[in-house]
């Protein structure tokens, strides 16, 4: 019975909890205790607050007994989040609780107060499980920059989750939570989403309010949901979207309630995608792409146009400059946001005999940042630094200029959204990339562009290469995340059938064991093999 | 091939507040020119016409009314820092000497 309510989607534990089959501390406990026992295979929460979310369940069950006794009008208008399970990645404030952003400069830092997302979590009623596991300060592909250790690909335990949202992708692939949240500033959602075969939407920059956040890069970072479908993905964006006066960035944008209604039908879901026009982006299929990566996607892309859409090929041409361009503006905003880690107000501090104190700032961000964040910090130092600014750092503005461009010609054209790859490849071994820096930002080639233009992107599961998840990336204009989930929801019911739906992570169970390796020992053993 | 000397990482590591250790030094080197000599390739690009991009969704002033509203618990302020006295967080002198 446990270990049933698990597999469940949040759209199918939220219709038990109103019939009152089951109650929100039954399903917490059954996801707490998948989480606890994997944990120690997969390390993918840096915390789990058992006791915390124990309380959140049962002020669940509350509101539910309550809107029970008043009728069914009450029912109904209760979030489709309340009293469900939720993962979140710990850049995400939640106040008296830890916030390491996946880093030891914050270790043993307390939030004060709670992030609007947290806030509007609270408000639907879903239930915070914890805090989960990330590349320190959000800067990785594959989560191995976290100071807490790599996380376990569920489909394969030698193998990253992704990243840097990988702790709340693998949490959620493993039937740990129905829910995460990530953040995404190049593709930190889409592709451990990818990675892990779960469904991760960046929204559009401004959709969602940041205030509580640990920044990164503030051009492009956006908070977004991970869910198991379209529909939990679609009722997680619902309940955090919107505009917030604490975060000026946020949009005055209306939040579409059509993201409660995405079709349960799957007749419906796939007739919606007849007639709609999807974008092809040649420059997607890019150099160094695995076949098998590429053969999904040209599949999926057959069974759409065989669904009524029509496929169209188009040019984005300036996609072979995202990398440079992205690796210039992010790292240069990275080392003025992270220029606040100075060992005074909080976090790790180092303060030396004789008060020189920048001998103690120099001490405190040596010992305190990891390998990634001092590379970043370094380059983007470099990059804003007397004599170098206009070369690199006004060059790249102006490049993300015509990157931009190339999405608004194409959506201008009527195009209501391009498909493409979300990652060239499916998940790596630890160690495959570390040392080559290079080759990890390659993993972003198919998703940092959205980010450098502002625009949205849904990845979804569409089958696997090599035993491995693969996922298929819809990129929509502005303010299209309705659209995007549709497409995606789309393509879920056009594959209900396929095999590879109802597939479990294929080494899920070799996590149950409290014995076997944690993933720092699989990582070591592969480095030194 | 970027030319990023061993005396150049040592001035930005300096400037961006790291300290690093050799070891850090030599692998920075290193990785930091490979990157750099990623960049060259937005020099194919003519932008001398092209204004920058800074921020992607236009939106502009926004502003919010100036009414005081409660700020958090000095408590809560101070239970981060290390180092504390009274209502306030110690923090090195800046002025130099015994002043």
């Amino acid at each position: 019975m446990a270990a049933d309510l698990t597999r469940l989607l949040g759209h199918e534990l939220a219709g038990r909890l109103r019939t009152g089959e089951v109650s929100s501390r039954d399903l917490t406990l059954a996801h707490l205790e998948v989480a606890e026992r994997q944990n120690h295979a997969l390390n993918a929460w840096l915390v789990i607050e058992r006791e915390k979310a124990l309380a959140e369940a049962d002020a669940a069950d509350a509101r539910l007994a309550a809107a029970r006794a008043e009728g069914r009008g009450a029912l109904d208008a209760l979030h489709p989040l309340l009293g469900l399970p939720i993962a979140l990645k710990d850049l995400v404030s939640v106040a008296g609780g830890q916030c390491t952003a996946g880093s030891r400069i914050l270790e043993g830092y307390v939030a004060p107060y709670d992030a609007h997302v947290t806030e509007r979590l609270r408000d639907a009623g879903a239930v915070i499980l914890g805090k989960t596991n990330m590349d320190e300060f959000a800067m990785g592909s594959s989560n191995e920059w976290s100071a807490y250790g790599p996380v376990s690909n569920p489909w394969n335990l030698d193998m990253v989750p992704g990243g840097s949202s990988g702790g709340s992708a693998a949490a959620v692939a493993a039937f740990h939570a129905p829910f995460g949240i990530g953040t995404d500033t190049g593709g930190s959602i889409r592709q451990p989403a990818a990675l892990s075969g779960i469904v991760g939407l960046k929204p559009t920059y401004g959709r969602v309010s940041r205030y509580g956040i640990v920044a990164f890069a503030s051009s492009l970072d956006q908070i977004g949901p991970l869910a198991r479908d379209s529909r939990d993905a679609a009722a997680l964006l619902h309940a955090v979207a919107g505009r917030d006066d604490r975060d000026s960035t946020s949009a005055p944008v209306p939040v579409p309630d059509g993201l409660l209604h995405l079709p349960g039908s799957d007749d419906e879901a796939a007739g919606w995608l007849r007639g709609k026009r999807l974008g092809l982006p040649r420059e997607y299929f890019v150099k160094g792409m695995e076949p098998g990566v590429e053969a999904r996607i040209r599949e999926a892309v057959a069974n759409l146009e065989a669904a009524g859409a029509t496929i169209e090929e188009v040019s984005l041409a300036h996609t072979d400059y995202g990398l440079a361009t992205y690796y210039i503006v992010v790292p240069a905003e990275a080392s003025a946001n992270l220029a606040r880690y100075d060992g005074v107000r909080y976090g790790h501090s180092v303060r030396l005999p004789g008060g020189d104190f920048i001998a103690d700032y120099l001490a405190t961000r040596g010992e305190g940042f990891g390998p990634e964040v001092k590379r970043r910090i370094m380059l983007g130092t470099y990059a804003l630094s007397a004599g170098y600014y206009d070369a690199f750092y006004l060059k790249a503005q102006k490049v993300r200029t015509l990157i931009k461009r190339d999405f608004d010609e194409v959506f201008g054209s009527g195009i209501d959204a391009l498909v493409a790859p979300t990652s060239p490849s499916v998940a790596f071994k630890f160690g495959a990339r570390t040392a080559d820096p290079v080759a990890m930002y390659l993993s972003d080639a198919c998703t940092l562009p959205a980010n450098m233009a502002g625009i949205a992107g849904v990845s979804v599961p569409c089958g696997l290469s090599e035993g491995l998840p693969v996922g298929l990336q819809f990129i929509g204009a502005p303010w299209s995340e309705l659209e995007l989930l549709r497409f995606g929801r789309g393509y879920e019911a056009i594959t209900a059938d396929a095999p590879w739906r109802t597939m479990e992570p294929a080494q899920l169970a070799l996590a149950d064991d409290p014995a076997g390796p944690t993933p720092v020992e699989r990582a070591a053993a592969l480095v030194a093999a | 091939m970027a030319g990023l000397t061993r005396s150049d990482v040592e001035h930005v590591a300096y400037l961006a507040r790291l300290r690093l250790t050799d070891e850090e030094l030599v692998r920075l080197e290193g990785q930091l020119n490979h990157i750099l000599d990623q960049y060259a390739k937005l020099a194919e690009l003519d932008t001398s016409a092209i204004p920058p991009t800074a921020q992607t969704i236009e939106i502009e002033n926004i502003l919010r009314e100036d009414v005081a509203a409660a700020s958090l618990p000095v408590e809560a302020v101070l239970r981060n820092a290390k180092l504390t006295e009274g209502d306030f967080i110690v923090v090195p002198p800046i002025l130099g000497g015994d002043a």
